[in-house]
């Protein structure tokens, strides 16, 4: 009988912004433009290596700021091109303004967040609060907890941004410092392979300049009395489409993806040990791997823990989540950012308005903030935490970790 | 009256913070440091009445070894938090503390806005050529064709000269001088202290770990004498090692002379003169650069003209000269009123 062979897996060991370098590089993305920012500096140092050696044919452009990174990018999408840049914190502040009109022009771009606490004081070390920040403007938002899902992830995001049921601008989020330095084995996928799963490069999107079909992008529409709030309300209409589209976009994509490279990442929400649980934790980003060690301490101790990981963050797999959480008699998120207003995090908020229609009482745990590390007995803090917010039912203050410990 | 600073002489030492001074081994910046604190006890202003502002970047770091009031503010955004302060508190002493990538990059719209402004804010650019604290890529101050990790082809981004950007804006003061020569520095820190209105202060500063020896040749006791020419209100542009070269007007241009060569003498050179009403000669100074001709240090122009804090001011005292004293009140009953057809 003759063996079919499999390929060698081609390994490499990098650190998170390499691995999102390699994806951009294996997207064969057109036109890169950055201003270099902490802890964002060496994935752009590397896409620049990328370009000079040869391997990805792309304009680079290094412009004087980020508001200018964005805007050079409308340009260039409009223009068709597949763009990329990566950004955070102050960085990610400053491009605000180009920032919220790119989703509303339905411009499919990839845009890493190297996620980086916002002043102030000023840190330059990890933490959520620069993507939560955005996370009401319209950007699909997405985050990764390890380097081989970053390097998967980043080139899903094309698929799913340029998808014509959806035909919205993409973050890929990866958490600073602890992903964007932490080095290990990473598969790279061969790029033919990935030029198939990407499919025909496809620029027929919504306001792609058509010589065939002049236009002036983005008027000013007119006041009440007119047809210009009808106009808007319509635009509104079709990015909130959009986004509820691309929940079972993104799910497809990731199936293929499985298909094709045989790594399957759970798409909107990760479920870990979640069988027979009585709690649950739910977590976002890189935190989830210390999560799920303490989940297994505890599962030893004859716990009944469980995980949720939130993977697609915006739009909001509410339903998924509900569903995994849906047989357990407590629940407590943690969150890397806090909402300013609410003294709780936003993650947690978003977990109440999906189990409303339960009567699961949930928690809310703030850790990670500025690069602090949570660490498995922080988890284990927080399973006790959540242990007792079953028993007692009762309402709970929000727990802030890294404050004393 | 007696000012705090004759009862109590201020020294270097209560310019000094408590914090570790944390700019890599050998930076520039150590030593523009110890010049503006060697400076500011003789200004006779009250410690308390100094204010450092800085961006973000290597030289950003500065107002936390400074024992004055301080803020480490948002990056190229400096001047326009130190335009607040001033034209709310007109009487500090207003200082920003900025880069070539915070001022020119990020920032550069405030940069010249705060230039043409003509507030009292002194403003000092260390300017090393390169991104330091993102660790090595090129800045818009990095020459054509410099390789670093963000052009490792060679950079093709034609650079700024930030003294001609300076001048362009319409600078009433602009001066320039090298790290290694602290004496220079010290001096043009004390024009520009000295000066109503913007004062801009570009220091070529070395970065030692991401763009050493950017200005070797003006640093090098062999060489600085022939890549360096001082600027001297009303003296010819002579220099070299034996003071026997000079700048002349060839047409617009400029020509390299040597004294005594071709009847070439002193009188044909190139006079400087801060004082100018017209830019242009300070305009032409500008554009002199290693290695065709040596680089202009010193005060390329000082004009007296209002401050913009003067003539808001004035504005309001003669609004309220004019109209006597505000009443919101009358204002929102007053019969003002239009109709619209």
């Amino acid at each position: 009988m003759n063996a079919v062979l499999q390929p060698k897996p081609n390994y490499i060991v990098c650190d998170g912004n390499e691995a999102a370098a390699w994806a951009v590089s294996l997207a064969q993305v057109d036109m890169v433009a950055v201003y270099p920012i902490t802890p964002q500096s060496s994935l752009v140092e590397y896409l620049a290596k990328f370009i000079a050696d040869g391997r990805l044919g792309a304009e680079i452009v290094d412009v004087e700021g980020e508001h200018s990174v964005l805007s050079v990018l409308q340009g260039a999408t409009l223009a068709g091109a597949r763009t990329y840049t990566a950004s955070c914190g102050p960085g990610l502040a400053f491009m605000f303004e180009p920032y919220m009109r790119t989703p509303g022009m339905r411009l499919p771009m990839v845009m890493t967040i190297v996620t980086r606490d916002t002043l102030t004081p000023q840190s330059v070390w990890g933490g959520h609060q620069d993507a939560m920040s955005v996370r009401e403007v319209g950007w699909i938002q997405i985050y990764c907890e390890n380097l081989q899902e970053i390097l998967d992830t980043t080139i899903m995001a094309y698929r799913i941004a340029e998808h014509h049921d959806v035909m919205l601008p993409v973050n890929v989020c990866h958490d600073g410092n602890y992903l964007s330095f932490a080095t290990g084995r990473v598969e790279l996928p061969d790029a033919a392979e990935v030029a198939a799963f990407l499919g025909q490069r496809d620029v027929n999107w919504h306001v792609a300049l058509d010589p065939d079909r002049p236009m002036a992008v983005d008027p000013l529409t007119g006041g009440a009395g007119g047809p210009g709030p009808a106009l808007f309300v319509r635009y509104r209409k079709g990015q909130c489409q959009g986004m509820q589209n691309s929940l079972a976009v993104i799910e497809e994509v990731h199936a293929d993806w499985a298909r094709r490279f045989g790594r399957h990442h759970a798409p909107l929400v990760e479920a870990y040990r979640m069988d027979d649980a009585e709690l649950a934790l739910v977590t976002l980003g890189s935190m989830t791997g210390a999560a799920k060690d303490a989940v297994d301490e505890a599962r030893a101790r004859g716990q009944k823990v469980g995980l949720a990981k939130v993977k697609t963050y915006r739009p909001f797999p509410a339903k998924k989540l509900a569903e995994i959480l849906a047989p357990v008699k407590a629940v407590a998120v943690v969150d890397r950012s806090v909402s300013f207003g609410w003294n709780c995090g936003p993650l947690y908020q978003d977990t109440l308005a999906a189990l409303q229609a339960s009567n699961i009482p949930a928690m809310s745990c703030i850790g990670g903030l500025a690069g602090a590390d949570i660490t498995i007995t922080h988890f284990a803090r927080v399973i006790e935490a959540c242990a007792e917010l079953a028993e007692k039912r009762s309402p709970v203050d929000t727990l802030w970790l890294n404050e004393h410990d | 009256m007696n000012s705090p600073n004759d009862i109590h002489p201020l020294t270097k030492k209560d310019f000094e913070s408590d914090q570790d001074v944390r700019w890599c081994p050998g930076c520039g910046d150590y030593s523009v440091l110890a010049q503006v604190q060697k400076i500011l006890p003789t200004l006779g202003i009250a410690r308390e009445n100094f204010a450092f502002i800085s961006g973000i970047g290597c030289s950003s770091r500065f107002p936390y070894y400074m024992e004055t009031y301080g803020m480490h503010s948002i990056h190229g955004r400096a001047p326009a938090i130190a335009t607040g302060l001033k034209l709310s508190r007109p009487e500090l002493s207003v200082w920003v503390v900025t880069g070539d990538g915070d001022a020119l990059a990020i920032g550069g719209n405030h940069f010249i806005h705060a230039m043409r402004r003509n507030i009292g804010l002194k403003i000092i650019l260390l300017n090393n050529r390169i991104y330091g604290l993102t660790k090595g890529q090129y800045s818009p101050t990095s020459e054509m064709g410099k390789r670093t990790k963000s052009t490792p082809m060679g950079s093709i981004d034609r650079p700024f000269s930030p003294v001609a950007l300076a001048l362009g804006a319409g600078a009433t003061f602009v001066a320039r001088s090298v790290d290694s020569d602290v004496k220079h520095v010290a001096s043009m820190l004390e024009r520009a202290a000295a000066h109503k209105g913007t004062a801009f202060v570009e220091i070529l500063q070395n970065c030692v770990v991401f763009n050493d020896d950017a200005y070797g040749a003006l640093s090098n006791k062999a060489t600085r004498a022939d890549a360096g020419v001082f600027l001297e209100h009303g003296k010819p542009l002579v220099f070299g090692k034996d003071r026997n070269k000079g700048i002349k007007l060839s047409g617009w241009s400029p020509e390299l002379v040597t004294l005594g060569e071709n009847a070439v003498s002193e009188a044909d050179l190139v006079v400087h003169d801060e004082k100018a009403a017209n830019g242009g000669l300070a305009f032409f100074l500008s554009q002199l650069e290693n290695p065709q001709f040596p680089v202009p240090l010193g005060v390329f122009r000082d004009l007296e003209e209002p401050a913009y804090e003067e003539l808001n001011k004035a504005m309001a005292e003669g609004a309220r000269a004019t109209k006597g004293p505000g009443d919101l009140g009358r204002l929102l009953n007053g019969g003002e009123t239009w109709t619209i057809k």
